[in-house]
Order: structure tokens, then C-alpha cells, then sequence
């Protein structure tokens, strides 16, 4: 249960520099089907967040309707969450931000959750550049509902009773990118290294995180004809090329060659370097970006990595210009104006 | 007062009076007003009110009987096309009857249209303090050609009609006082840009209505740099406007009719306000930090006047700063949900909508109702169902929004029904909203929201903000243990905490969950929690405001209303005890869940009238799930639904007709 405060860590025992272990990071049991690719998911999770050593306390989870929205009951018991109705999270976790711009927000959703009955309010969290790291647990059908197709399913596709997906699929992080998120990220849950690295540069950055995660549905999902198997996205997994994320607080060790590595600076003065395989990839170009997308796709693949970074750009509370206190802990004193400021309204109203 | 005959062009201070050149009079018994109350003919004309005894025609009028005169007590009615900035000339003329202290309304009938189709603007003077909106139209100003004909056809006899004379209304009645103004000849010479004299030419009409009924030229005057504020070059040319108008109908338009005003003291200390500012006012005054919303006629101008006062009011003098967020949401869903997220992360929220966006809401709704997460909903309410009528008012979302979403849900209601209690009741609907943990719905509608209201200052709040039950270290150390949704008040109410707060935190879910809000379909979880919330809604009648009781102990009947009904209530139960010897006590309901005083109420009276305006009955509906078989039969419908205000004449009309049968 998620009322606890974390235990203090064992003598011996391995701690973050909030001086946690990792068992402050864990949540309940999973009761999605065994071997998910969204159990994986939660892993890594609780791994970058101990890793990067952020206060859970301070993370409030958000999420859906669907398979995926239930995963936050499986990481983060101390932190607050809350289980919206479908697709609508990124409202709810707006609304959240705006009245405390100090937490931090990770929402969970899935394929049909954002690019179905949600796609209208993901369009506009991605426009509005709120500060949430917005994960997609992407595995094509809808698992909760016994298996049909979502929007996200690749065009061809089977499902296991026969049925042939024949309308195109959504490419949520084109779609991220076009509307204005500031980090947009693919990668696939069996990556655990990658995936790992992408997360952590996801806490690094300020601004909405995209990270679109192929998740094999292993009841629905995961077999010959569908493309988003484990085996299908093995063979068709093209990544941008080896990250490697080094937090502000690390010494900077790594040295990569120059010519071949791709460094981006993070909001927080973190550090991602991207070991090239396509000559000349910069995450931080676009129109480059979006061609990447489209040539994997229309080679069938998917680009795993860091497909586009903002590190830059002001984030929705910065526009917003909001006071440092968080809104909902303002005093009465800074909510109600003064007995001068109504007369001064009535009397103009006279 | 009276104008002496030996005047060529009578002084100021006769203007209004009957004018001796007048060459033809119409000639009443005494003020129709006070005709013998009659019950209404279905074949009659829809006022159901009777012609005037006579005319005499081409009478030449010596005196002026103060019987002929109406004092303060009229109606006018401007007939304009939409976009034709008329209403700078109708705010000018209501403000100085309003400075003159004489109780007025304006009531805004429009299209849901930019610019080129038919709008009407009424206004009210009523010595009496009559606000509603009235039945008959005494005085109407035809500007706009396509109505014209017809708005004539519709007035009853005697009224009096200020036209653009190339309209040619003249010769449609015989029974009318007829007064053309030719309004593009006299605004050439006066605004010399033609392309502002389609605004300019309305201040005419002011000008004329200034000397017909003898409303101070001063005021008139003062009025208009109200308006404009300091626009100087606009101010100049409708003043020269203003003066032609009424050099104009001085010279040419003998007075004919009976309405003129005289200066009353009856509007001392009071300011006039649209209630939708007054609920702006009050949702900034009750703390109010985060607001989502979406543009929907009839509430827009809630978060659009909340923007400019917050702009004002609240932001941080150190750091330049605000104290709020505003964001205008992709759709009604996304603003309710903001607005429950902002809610469940401690802050007061809001959003405001109108019949459409609560449709919208519902599901979202459900969800604040079951994880029990606070949020203000305004619903200023218009004619539907579907798009309805949007620019037209109604109080037809009543029945839908008390039980609004799937499941089990019940919804606190309050129900304002002027500018004062929209900004009191809006304060209040923050401090329930948090007290218990749930959406509360503020029920105004277009009539209050869009329309101008005469109202007292409103009075600085006196008490603290109630934040409600908020889990903290002292209250976490005498609970000893703590879950989410444990009734160890029994009242239905757990303690929350909220991210950020430093306290324990809890899985805020749509989904089953038992009293430490964690995931369950247990049966007994599910029964627990249901039986819970209800206990929570029994709680909320001790809190929510009373309902306004007038108790007459010789009446027989009751009438229940609410919102801005209430007007044409006020205004209808002297109807009935004047014209028809019917006395009758009066329960305003002001909030949803009802408070056991509503059934005393029925017990005491024979027959009970709930009057609203919808067509099924709305909270009659929902009265008689809270009364007794015995309570229910007592109660009889009076329904106005034509997306206008109700007014008080079709409510004692109504009232009569089955008090007979």
C-alpha cells in the first residue's frame, strides 16, 4: 500500500544520493500477464528513478484506462497517483502541474488510450509543452478488451483470430514532434540498456517527454503476422545508435571519438551522447527526424533512441509565469484579495 | 407636471409630459395596469391583455390628467440587427434611468449570430423594483426593417413606437403613438466619417427617448463617458448624436404617450452588474487558482471577466508573478478534467460551461463524485436540449446535472438567483467543494449570466476559506492510523491528502477500491463505499444554504421556485394577491440536496406550485424523490420554456387558470 514512507536501507546496501534504496522505488505486485512487456517497463522505471536518485515523493503518477494505466499501482508505493478516466490523463496531469509546478509527473498510457479516445488531449499536452515524462506502452491492440486493434496497429497486421488490420497506423512520436514536444523517444521493453538510458535523459529534461515504448502483448499480440512480437521488433529494431546518458552529477568519463558521437546537453546539465550509426544524425534537427521516421517506416523498422530533442524551450508553467509557491499551498492571504480591491471593483460598477 | 400650452418648446424639466400639440391621444380609462384581472382567452392575443377602452383621434389636448401619465413604469424594447453597435445606446439609456434612481434590468434578446440578424434589447424601469423580465413592451424602438412589421403587430394598444422613418410603420396601426425619426439625415451632419455612422445613429434614438420621456440630458450625458471611458473622439460624436436626437424631438415629436420618468431614490448605493462578472468576482474572492475552460455561449464572459480581475487583483507584487493559471482547454472534457487534477493536487479549481460542456462532463464528473476530488462547475444554463437555443435561456439542466454521470451519483447543486447570491454562492461552492471532497455545480443561466442586474454591493467574505479535512501531522498522530475514505467522523467525509503536502499519499482510482482507496472488487468494498457517499450526501444537507422562505399564514397555496425565476415570482404573487385577492407563501430553493424544511413547507399549504423554466418538470422530478406520497400529491407544475426570461404575468396567469379549474 502506498501510505508508507521508505525504509531506511539496510547497512551494506546499495543507495542513490537521496540515500534510498532501491526498495523505496518499488510498488505492488504486477497483475498484468506473466512476461508483458510492460512489467519490463516498470523495471526499468524504478531503476532510472533510483539511479537518478529522484524524491519519490515528489513524482505523482498518472494514467488511463487499459493494461498499461494500471502498471503505476506496480512502481512508486509512496508516491500519489491518479487513475483518470480513458484517455483523458493528460487533462488530469495539466491540472495537476498547474497547481504544483514543483512535482514531478510520469504518465502511463497505451496505444489505444493515446491514439484513440485520447489523441484529442495527447495533441495538446504535446502542444502546450507540459512538464511530464508521457510514456506509451505500444502494443498494437487493445489487451484489457481481449484483443482488438488499436490505432496504432501496423498496417497488415493479424490479430490471432484472422482478423487483417488494413488501415495505416498512427506514429505517435511523428505525431509528438509535429505538435511541439520538446523529447521524443522509441524504444522497445526488452531493451533494458537503452531503454534505461532514455529514461533517465527523460528526467534530465524539462518539458514533455514522448517515449514510445513497443511492448509486446503476450496474449494478444505476440505471435507470427503481428509486427509488434517480440520476435518481429528483434529482427526490425533499427536503432539511432548507442546512447549513453551521463547525469549532472557524474563526472564526465566517457570519451567518445569526435565525428562519431552526438553530444546534447540536458536542461539539468546532463549529458547524452549518441554513438552514431547513420552518419551525421542530430536530434535536434526536425525535418531530420521526421524523415527518419518515415524512411524506417516505410522499410517496416522502427528507430529506437533519441529521435528529437528541445532541450531549450520554456515548458507550459514557465509560460504561465506562475509564482515559485506552488498554487495549492498559497496562503489565504495570497488567494483572497483585499477589502480594498472589492470596493475598488464595486465602485466601478456603480 | 404638468406643460403649459403657452410653451412653444417646453423646458427640461417638462420633457416627458404630455405634449399640447399633440393632435392625437390615446385615450385610457385609467392605466391599463390596473384592468380587472381576467383569466386568460386562448383566442386573445398573447399578452392576454385587453384593448383600451377608446381613441379618440385628432383631439387637441389641453391639459395633461395625471391619470393619463405612467410614472416609472414601462418597458422598452430596441429592435436592432446584430453588429450594429447598438448596445453602447442601450447600456447609455439604461444606465440613466438607473442614475436618476429609478430600478431598472436589461435583458439582451439575441442571436447566435456575429453580426446581421435580428436582436432585441429590453430594458425595464419599474418604480416598483420589478426586475423580471415583462410581458408587454410599452415603448419600442424599430430600427431593423426585417422585424419591424412584425415587432409592431405585437405591441399592445397604446404602446408607443420610435421608428426610422423611411420604415414606414405609420399606417400598420391606428391604436399606437407613432414618432418617426429620420436617423440617416440627422446623423450625416453629425459624424461626418460615414463609416462610423452606422454606430453613431443609434445614440439618436437615446436622444429622442431623452425628451419623450424626460430622462436627463446630464445623465444621458454622464452615461456615455461611463461607457467610453476615455475613448475622447467616440464620446464627442455620440454626445453630438445624443443632442440631435433630442433637439430633434423636441422640435418635431409632440408627446403623445403616457411614460415618462421622474427622479426616485431607489437605486442609492447599488451598482449594476452582469451575474456572470458577480460570479467571476466570487470565484476570485473564494481563492480560486487554477481555471480550464472552454468558449460556450452563454458563460464564456465568467473566465473572460475572471481573467481581467485576476490580471488585476492577483498577481504577486514582490515577483510580478500570478497566483493563478488559466488555460483555455482543448474542450469541455479536458477543462473538467484540469480541473479535477488541479483539485486532487490541492488547489482550488474551476471551470464554467454551459448545458452542451455538462454533457461533455459527465463522465469526468463521475469520476470527482467517486475518488471524491473537489472542482466548481459554473453552468450557466441555456435552452437545449442538443445545440438548443444557445443564445436563449432556460433552467433545463437541473434534472441531468443533480445525478450527472453513469452509476450512483448525486451532485451538490447551488442555485443563485441574482448577482449578489451568484458571488456568494460561488464562494460558498469553493468551501464545499473542499469541505466534501467533491465536484459542486453552480446552476445560474443565461438570463442572470448575460443580462444586467441591478444589485447591492457586495459585502467583503467574513469568514476564513474552509479548505475542509486535510490530513496534517496532528490529525495523522490522533487518527493513529490513516486510509484514504475511513468515516472516522461519521459524516461520510475521510481526510485527504494531497501530493506535495509532506503526508501519506493514497491511489487515487475510478476503479473499485475499499477505504484506503486500494484496488478492490470485493463486494463488501463496493457496498461500504457506495453506502459511504451516500452518508457524505445526507452530511452536505446540513451545509448547503437554506432554502429563502416568505410565509404568508393565511395562504392556502405555496410557491417553490428558484434561480431567476424568482423575479417573475416576486412580481406575480402581487398580481395575484392585487388583481385576484390570492395570497400565496413562497420557498426558494437554493440548493440541491434539499433541507428538510421543503417538506414542512408542502405540509402547510394546500397546493403547491413549482414553477421553472423547463418543460418536464425538472425539479419538481427531483423533489418527489425526497417527499412523502401525501407531499407529492400536493404539488402542480408551472412551466415556461420559450428561451425567454419567464416573466410574472404568464406565472399568475397559469397560477389562476388552474387554481379554477
Amino acid at each position: 500500500m502506498a501510505t508508507e514512507t521508505p525504509a531506511l536501507p539496510a547497512p551494506g546496501k546499495k543507495i542513490n544520493r537521496i540515500n534510498l534504496a532501491v526498495q523505496a522505488y518499488r510498488g505492488g505486485k504486477s497483475t498484468l500477464c506473466a512476461g508483458c512487456g510492460h512489467n519490463a517497463i516498470s523495471e526499468r522505471i524504478v531503476e532510472a528513478y533510483f539511479e537518478m536518485g529522484v524524491d519519490p515523493h515528489r513524482v505523482i503518477k498518472l494514467s488511463g484506462i487499459g493494461c498499461s494505466s494500471k502498471s503505476p499501482a506496480y512502481f512508486f508505493g509512496v508516491s500519489h497517483a491518479f487513475n483518470a478516466v480513458h484517455g483523458r490523463m493528460p487533462a488530469v496531469a495539466t491540472g495537476a502541474v498547474l497547481a504544483n509546478k514543483h512535482l514531478l509527473p510520469i504518465g502511463v498510457s497505451g496505444d489505444g488510450d493515446t491514439g484513440a479516445i485520447g489523441v484529442g488531449h495527447f495533441v495538446h499536452l504535446m502542444r502546450r509543452n507540459v512538464p511530464i515524462i508521457y510514456i506509451v506502452e505500444n502494443n498494437g491492440c487493445y489487451g484489457l478488451t481481449k484483443g482488438q486493434m488499436s490505432p496504432t496497429a501496423d498496417l497488415g497486421s493479424r490479430l490471432k483470430n484472422g482478423v487483417v488490420n488494413d488501415l495505416p497506423p498512427i506514429d505517435l512520436c511523428a505525431l509528438a514532434i509535429q505538435l511541439g514536444a520538446t523529447f521524443v523517444a522509441r524504444s522497445f521493453s526488452g531493451d533494458k540498456k537503452q531503454l534505461a538510458s532514455l529514461l533517465k535523459a527523460a528526467i534530465a529534461h524539462r518539458g514533455t517527454v514522448l517515449l514510445d515504448v513497443i511492448s509486446p502483448c503476450v496474449t494478444f499480440n505476440d505471435h507470427e503476422g503481428s509486427t509488434k512480437s517480440y520476435a518481429y521488433v528483434k529482427d526490425h529494431d533499427d536503432p539511432l545508435g548507442e546512447m549513453t546518458f551521463v547525469p549532472f552529477f557524474d563526472d564526465i568519463v566517457v570519451d567518445y571519438e569526435p565525428g562519431t558521437t552526438q553530444e546534447v546537453k540536458m536542461h539539468d546539465g546532463s549529458r547524452v551522447y549518441l554513438k552514431k550509426i547513420e552518419e551525421g544524425y542530430n536530434p535536434r534537427d526536425k525535418v531530420a527526424a521526421l524523415s527518419l521516421l518515415d524512411h524506417t517506416a516505410r522499410k517496416g523498422e522502427f528507430a529506437t533512441g533519441l529521435i528529437y530533442v528541445e532541450p531549450d524551450r520554456g515548458c507550459f508553467t514557465d509560460l504561465l509565469n506562475l509564482v515559485d509557491t506552488p498554487l495549492s499551498m498559497l496562503p489565504e492571504e495570497a488567494l483572497r484579495p483585499s477589502r480594498e480591491a472589492l470596493d475598488e471593483i464595486m465602485e466601478r460598477l456603480r | 407636471m404638468e406643460a403649459s400650452a403657452k410653451d412653444q418648446r417646453p423646458a427640461l424639466c417638462n420633457a416627458g409630459s404630455i405634449d399640447p400639440r399633440c393632435r392625437r391621444r390615446l385615450c385610457f380609462g385609467s392605466d391599463p395596469r390596473r384592468q380587472p384581472f381576467r383569466l386568460p382567452n386562448p383566442d386573445s392575443r398573447p399578452s392576454g391583455r385587453p384593448f383600451p377602452r377608446g381613441i379618440i383621434d385628432l383631439l387637441p389636448l389641453t391639459t395633461t390628467p395625471a391619470a393619463d401619465q405612467i410614472v416609472n413604469d414601462f418597458s422598452i424594447q430596441v429592435a436592432t440587427v446584430n453588429g450594429s453597435g447598438s448596445q453602447t445606446a442601450n447600456l447609455v439609456l439604461l444606465r440613466s434611468l438607473f442614475q436618476m434612481g429609478i430600478p431598472v434590468s436589461g435583458k439582451n434578446l439575441f442571436p447566435s449570430n456575429i453580426a446581421g440578424l435580428p436582436t432585441w434589447y429590453t430594458i425595464r424601469a419599474s418604480k416598483h423594483g420589478y426586475v423580471g423580465r415583462k410581458k408587454e413592451t410599452d415603448l419600442l424602438v424599430a430600427m431593423n426593417a426585417e422585424t419591424a412589421t412584425e415587432d409592431v403587430l405585437a405591441l399592445n394598444a397604446g404602446a408607443a413606437v420610435v421608428y426610422d422613418e423611411p420604415l414606414k410603420l405609420r399606417d400598420l396601426r391606428s391604436d399606437l403613438v407613432f414618432y418617426p425619426v429620420p436617423f440617416d439625415r440627422l446623423v450625416a451632419p453629425v459624424c461626418p466619417d460615414a463609416k462610423l455612422r452606422r454606430l453613431v445613429r443609434n445614440m439618436i434614438y437615446d436622444g429622442v427617448l431623452s425628451r419623450l420621456l424626460g430622462i436627463e440630458m446630464t445623465e444621458m450625458e454622464k452615461a456615455l463617458g461611463r461607457q467610453l471611458g476615455k475613448k475622447a473622439k467616440a464620446v464627442e460624436l455620440n454626445r453630438a448624436a445624443l443632442n440631435v436626437g433630442y433637439e430633434f424631438a423636441d422640435a418635431n415629436l409632440p408627446k403623445c404617450d403616457p411614460f415618462r420618468v421622474e427622479r426616485m431614490n431607489a437605486t442609492q448605493g447599488k451598482i449594476l452588474i452582469e451575474a456572470n462578472a458577480a460570479v467571476a468576482i466570487g470565484a476570485m474572492m473564494a481563492g480560486v487558482t487554477v481555471v480550464s475552460w472552454y468558449p460556450i455561449t452563454p458563460s464564456s464572459t465568467v473566465c473572460e471577466t475572471l481573467i481581467d480581475y485576476m490580471k488585476r487583483y492577483r498577481i504577486d507584487k514582490e515577483s510580478g508573478k500570478a497566483t493563478f493559471a488559466i488555460v483555455q482547454a482543448e474542450d469541455e472534457l479536458a477543462s473538467i478534467g484540469m480541473a479535477l487534477g488541479a483539485g486532487w493536487a490541492g488547489a482550488r479549481s474551476m471551470t464554467a460551461t454551459s448545458g452542451p460542456g455538462i454533457s461533455l462532463m459527465s463522465e469526468f464528473t463521475g469520476l470527482g463524485y467517486y475518488t471524491e476530488v473537489p472542482a466548481v462547475i459554473i453552468d450557466v444554463q441555456r435552452a437545449g436540449p442538443s445545440t438548443g437555443l444557445p443564445t436563449r435561456t432556460a433552467q433545463g439542466d437541473i434534472l441531468s446535472t443533480a445525478v450527472l454521470s453513469h452509476g450512483d451519483t448525486r451532485h451538490i447543486m447551488l442555485i443563485p438567483n441574482s448577482a449578489e447570491e451568484c458571488y456568494e454562492l460561488t464562494m460558498t461552492a469553493f468551501d464545499l467543494a473542499e469541505r466534501f471532497q467533491t465536484p459542486v455545480f453552480v446552476m445560474t443561466d443565461l438570463d442572470l449570466g448575460m443580462n444586467t442586474w441591478m444589485a447591492d454591493v457586495f459585502t467583503y467574505p467574513d469568514k476564513p476559506l474552509d479548505r475542509g479535512k486535510r490530513l496534517d501531522a496532528e490529525t495523522l498522530k490522533r487518527l493513529g492510523e490513516w486510509g484514504r475514505y475511513l468515516d472516522v467522523d461519521a459524516d461520510g467525509i475521510g481526510y485527504r491528502s494531497v501530493p506535495g503536502d509532506g503526508m501519506p499519499s493514497y491511489f487515487n482510482r475510478g476503479s473499485g477500491h475499499n477505504s484506503r482507496g486500494q484496488y478492490s472488487e470485493r463486494a463488501d468494498d463496493y457496498k461500504n463505499n457506495l453506502d459511504r457517499l451516500a452518508r457524505k450526501f445526507e452530511t452536505a444537507r446540513q451545509w448547503v444554504p437554506r432554502e429563502f422562505v416568505e410565509l404568508d399564514p393565511e395562504s392556502e397555496i405555496g410557491v417553490i421556485a428558484y434561480g431567476s425565476t424568482h423575479w417573475a415570482i416576486e412580481e406575480a404573487r402581487d398580481e395575484l394577491r392585487q388583481e385576484a385577492g390570492i395570497k400565496t407563501s413562497y420557498m426558494r430553493l437554493r440548493a440541491y440536496p434539499f433541507t428538510a424544511e421543503i417538506g414542512r413547507f408542502i405540509d402547510g399549504h394546500r397546493r403547491v406550485y413549482v414553477v421553472e423554466q423547463n418543460r418536464d418538470a425538472q425539479m419538481r422530478s427531483l423533489l418527489t424523490l425526497d417527499l412523502a406520497p401525501g407531499q407529492v400529491e400536493k404539488l402542480r407544475s408551472v412551466l415556461y420554456y420559450t428561451g425567454l426570461p419567464i416573466d410574472a404575468r404568464s406565472v399568475s396567469d397559469e397560477i389562476l387558470a388552474q387554481e379554477r379549474e
